[in-house]
């Protein structure tokens, strides 16, 4: 016979203290979890990269201002998605554009609520990039070494106004064609330039059915690739460069405090 | 004076770059290196050149305006507007159309050189400041635009608000008794013809330069 280490056998009789130690099943499934994490992890070192990205030191006094950039994010996200799922629906043809509209809004399940939520949230939008931009620039956090991710900034709010510019015209009623009109001829006056960058967003002397497709190529394609690297960029900065302590929250002058804190 | 400025090697040999081959100028790794950053160039450039030149050839692309019959001549009385509807994009509908303004040259009232081109006066809606619909109202014999209280003459001349010059006018034709419309065209406020400009654009002066004609639309030669 072979020699087989002796095991308690627990089945036969349950101990009253059984609760302590997790049930087998749970540990099974733990284990799964540990080894999936694992081989995802040996494979991409990507807890070394969330563990950089979002585990990191934040100076004293960080508040809910500090909130104001995610909350732009999300916004955008907010957008991306709920664009995505319009665009399902859309016909960007100078014939069809008003109609699909109309039928997305009044016949689609929860159509309204989607585009609702894309019409309010590119006003909310570009409120909260303002205050972010304010919050930036009333804490001094634009100055070095994070002046490069102020101009990403700047270019980001650009960005996010021609998303509004051209995203006004794809309902295609009365207000979205005149307000472009208008805004087109607004481009138009720079000097020199101005003539033909409206006949490059007309695509030509008079607004056409291209007119059209043009800003809807731009709106969901062109400009949501643009503004997704830029944040990228933007993030890479902030986690790179921290952030910055709010302007009342002074350095400590006394060389004691100083040690004792070390 | 001698030359203080390291002399360039000639060939690899000569900078001691291991492995060189007699009279080789270029390493091999060098060359591998330009040869791979040329093809990637070349193979973005052949898809983002035409792409672009996609994007931007409707700026040079000449747009060509028909003539359109409006209705026949009798209609249009000599001191007052009839309003017309013209299609200046063709197959989008509603969109593609624009309102005209006709009436008969009047030598009493009209200030623009007679020709050939205006034996009618067709008044584009388009004001002048940016682009919104002007209507005419017959009671005050004024063009009002709604958007922002641009006001002009019977002529289609500024006479109040923002627009920056007289509203575009379209040449006319008569052809076997109908009045045709044809392509727009642009005044300066003494009425002379100029290259249709957009909105917001003055052509007084220096405007003609700082906002040139482009080459979608042009007048036609010598009027």
């Amino acid at each position: 016979m072979a020699i087989t280490p002796e095991r308690p056998k627990t089945t036969e009789r349950p101990e009253p203290a059984a609760p302590k130690e997790p049930s087998p099943r749970k540990e099974k499934l733990q284990d799964k979890g540990i080894s999936t994490v694992d081989w995802l992890d040996e494979r991409t070192s990507l807890s070394a990269g969330t563990r950089w990205l979002l585990f990191r030191k934040i100076p004293r006094g960080t508040n809910w201002f500090y909130t104001l950039g995610s909350a732009s994010m999300f916004a955008f996200l907010s957008q991306a998605v709920t664009g995505v799922f319009l665009a399902m629906y859309y016909d960007p043809s100078a014939t069809r554009a008003y109609e699909s509209v109309r039928y997305l809004t009044n016949e689609v399940f929860l159509g309204e609520f989607v585009r609702g939520m894309h019409k309010w949230g590119s006003t909310v939008m570009v409120i909260l990039v303002f205050l972010h931009m304010a919050r930036t620039f009333f804490f001094g956090a634009y100055k070095y070494p994070r002046e490069l991710n102020w101009v990403i900034g700047v270019v980001l709010l650009i960005l996010t106004l021609f998303m509004s510019f051209t995203g006004y015209l794809l309902p295609f009623d009365q207000r979205s064609y005149w307000a472009t009109t208008v805004g087109v001829a607004i481009n138009g006056t720079g000097p020199l330039v101005g003539p033909y960058l409206s006949d490059f967003l007309r695509a030509g002397p008079e607004f056409t059915t291209t007119t059209l497709a043009r800003f809807y190529a731009i709106h969901m394609l062109l400009l949501p690739a643009i503004i997704a690297a830029m944040i990228g960029a933007h993030l890479y900065l902030v986690a790179r460069l921290g952030t910055t302590a709010p302007p009342w929250i002074r350095a400590d002058t006394s060389p004691e405090l100083r040690e004792d804190k070390a | 004076m001698p030359d203080d400025r390291k002399k360039k090697p000639k060939t690899t040999a000569e900078a001691k770059i291991p492995g060189a081959y007699e009279g080789e100028t270029v390493s091999r790794r060098r060359f591998m290196t330009t040869s791979a950053h040329t093809a990637g160039g070349i193979a973005t450039a052949a898809f983002t050149l035409p792409a672009l030149g996609m994007a931007f050839g409707p700026v040079f692309e000449k747009h060509e305006q028909q003539w359109e019959v409006v209705g026949p001549t009798a209609d249009f009385p000599d001191d007052t507007y009839i309003p017309r509807t013209l299609t200046i994009s063709r197959g989008i509908g509603e969109v593609g159309k624009t309102t005209v303004y006709v009436r008969k040259y009047n030598d009493k009232l009209d200030h623009e050189a007679k020709d050939e081109y205006n034996d009618y006066v067709a008044i584009s809606t388009r004001c002048m400041h940016l682009g919104c619909p002007v209507r005419y109202v017959e009671a005050s014999e004024r063009f009002i635009c709604p958007c922002h209280g641009g006001v002009y003459d019977i002529e289609g001349t500024v006479s109040g608000g923002p627009p920056v010059r007289p509203l575009d006018r379209f040449y006319t034709r008569v052809r076997s008794g109908n009045v045709e419309v044809g392509p727009r065209y642009s005044l300066n406020s003494e009425l002379r013809r100029f290259s249709p400009r957009d909105p917001g654009m003055p052509i007084d002066g220096v405007g003609q330069y700082v906002y040139p004609a482009r080459p979608t639309v042009r007048k036609i030669p010598g009027t």
